[in-house]
């Protein structure tokens, strides 16, 4: 990959390839720059983490504590399994037909592509992932410091914000950074979602492209420098879900 | 019985049981809205997919454009079906079960023997590295490899090498925990009656281990069946029904992704969409009864 790459980082310079924030494949005077990807896939996978955060703890409390071992919660952990099995492409599809029109009713510009519709669908992509960490977390926070508490007088409330949370705070924290590395690599649902353009987003609701979305929509075109530069792309956002990815195992490894 | 809470000499009894239960409230709320989009997603394909599925739908190919356009002007059903990316994703799936299977279990025995080794501690971290990597990262990689050095245009073969590094770590791993839950003792049994050691592991080792080895590769087809980034890169599509490793063929996930950039076709997306998730959701439930049922 590295040998692929060569020829980008050799015409723009390494520094100069992730900085630069122009996209000409105009011939003669192609340029091309990592800067507006890059951008696109911190901001939406960010936003997907924000979003998807009180959802899944608030699905893991709901399994791992309030109905811990019941039918419900086993119901409910069935139906989170099932949605990590959902391919990634009718995830894009059902953003694209259900969600994209639900948001452009709400009166933002773009007919509802963009950052903010990217970030909600990867949000519902990474729950599961979340989820099952923080529901293996939560449960293992010893029953004697809960009941201490309670025997205080504590409400069960107080019981989750003043003893489970700090007991499974880092273990949270590696689920988290976890379910970031699989939103950075999604191709398909944000590819169909994000809008294409290829400029650092203004705003929430405006389009963007993310390393993954410009590798799947302009691959099939590109030849020479542009594939070139596609692939150092590729090799950006290999090097930092690998880092995200070693971050959280190192988290999960001292916890454990 | 009454709980008193006076602080300040303000009663805060109430005020935190509501608080309770209002945090209660917004947790079962919450949880509600999580599981919500696979229900929708559930019922939107059941509404739009099904009048779709026919006897054609799964053998015959793919129509063409003006097909379609006749077929929803007249308001019928869209002729043809997903033949070639059935047998296309059946073809793509079983060439990386080939390469991945062997290789995979063999690193995952190999990982449960060298326990704390250094060199095994190593392929662990990146077993580990691998699993993080984006499928759409290792369409390129395959790309590189495949499409450039060895078939010099897009082919099956390559598109199946990288459904095979995305299903390499999760088999690895699944194999490593199997093996870590056979006992021991079954183990010095059969070294015990002087089997050779690579008996053994044929033998003794992967019999016991079966169901949750099958477990992981259930698991981890039901992973790559969906995968549409990375075959965009290396399979690139077909028309017709492809059986040649060396040509570029068609898949399911492909076939959605085409129809899905063809106005005329929207009525089969959803239905193939229907097929790929039931046929994905299918492996995935087998796979777990498997586990629970040897468990």
């Amino acid at each position: 990959m590295i040998k692929g790459a060569f020829p980008a980082f050799q015409k723009f310079g390494f520094f100069g390839f992730i900085f630069s924030t122009e996209w000409n494949p105009t011939e003669g005077r192609e340029a091309y720059g990592a800067m507006p990807f890059i951008a696109g896939t911190v901001i939406t996978s960010l936003l997907a983490l924000v979003i998807c955060f009180p959802l899944a703890f608030s699905t893991s409390l709901f399994i791992a504590e309030y109905y811990r071992k019941t039918k419900i919660a086993n119901i409910l952990s069935t139906l989170v399994d099932l949605l990590a099995g959902v391919p990634s492409i009718v995830y894009g599809l059902w953003g694209f037909y259900t969600l994209r029109p639900l948001i452009a009713q709400l009166g933002y510009p773009g007919q509802g592509y963009g950052i903010f519709t990217s970030g909600l669908i990867l949000a519902i992509m990474i729950i599961p992932y979340a989820t099952s960490i923080s529901n293996e977390i939560i449960s293992m926070v010893p029953n004697e410091l809960k009941e201490a508490a309670y025997s205080l007088g504590a409400t069960r409330m107080e019981v989750i914000f003043s003893v489970i949370l700090p007991n499974a705070r880092s273990g949270l924290v590696a689920g988290y950074i976890l379910a970031l590395g699989r939103a950075l690599g999604e191709t398909m649902a944000v590819t169909m979602l994000i809008g294409n353009a290829n400029i650092i987003p203004t705003g929430l609701f405006s389009p963007g492209n993310s390393m993954a979305s410009v590798i799947a929509n302009q691959f099939g075109e590109a030849d020479g420098l542009k594939l070139s530069s596609l692939i150092a792309i590729g090799l950006l956002l290999f090097a930092v879900t690998a880092i995200i990815n070693a971050i959280g195992k190192i988290i999960i490894r001292k916890f454990a | 019985m009454e709980r008193e809470a006076i602080i300040d000499g303000k009663d805060y009894t109430n005020w935190r049981e509501l608080k309770n239960k209002l945090f209660f409230g917004t947790v079962v709320v919450l949880s509600c809205i999580t599981i919500s989009p696979i229900l929708l997603i559930v019922y939107k394909l059941l509404a739009k997919g099904l009048k779709q599925i026919n006897f054609d739908f799964f053998f015959k190919v793919a129509p063409d454009t003006l097909q379609a356009m006749t077929a929803v002007q007249n308001g019928e059903v869209i002729p043809g079906g997903i033949a070639n990316g059935i047998t296309g994703t059946l073809l793509l799936v079983t060439v990386a079960s080939l390469i991945a299977i062997p290789v995979s279990i063999l690193i995952g025995i190999f990982l449960y023997e060298n326990q704390g080794k250094k060199y095994a501690n190593l392929v662990r971290s990146l077993t580990d590295i691998l699993q993080g990597v984006p499928s759409v990262v290792l369409g390129l990689i395959a790309y590189i490899w495949i499409v450039k050095g060895i078939t010099h245009g897009f082919s099956a073969l390559a598109g199946s090498v990288a459904l095979a590094i995305m299903m390499l770590p999760l088999i690895i791993r699944s194999t490593e925990e199997t093996m870590k839950m056979i006992p021991i003792s079954i183990k010095e049994a059969g070294a015990a009656l002087g089997v050779p050691y690579h008996k053994i592991i044929l033998k003794v080792m992967i019999p016991s281990g079966f169901s949750g080895l099958m477990t992981g590769i259930l698991l981890s087809i039901s992973r790559v069946l969906g995968e549409t980034a990375p075959l965009m890169l290396t399979t690139l599509g077909s028309t017709t029904i492809n059986l040649n490793i060396m040509k570029p063929t068609s898949a399911v996930p492909l076939q959605i992704w085409e129809f899905y950039n063809n106005p005329n076709m929207i009525d089969l997306v959803w239905s193939s969409s229907l097929f790929l998730m039931a046929f994905v959701l299918t492996l995935n439930i087998i796979a777990k009864r498997i586990s629970l049922r040897y468990s």
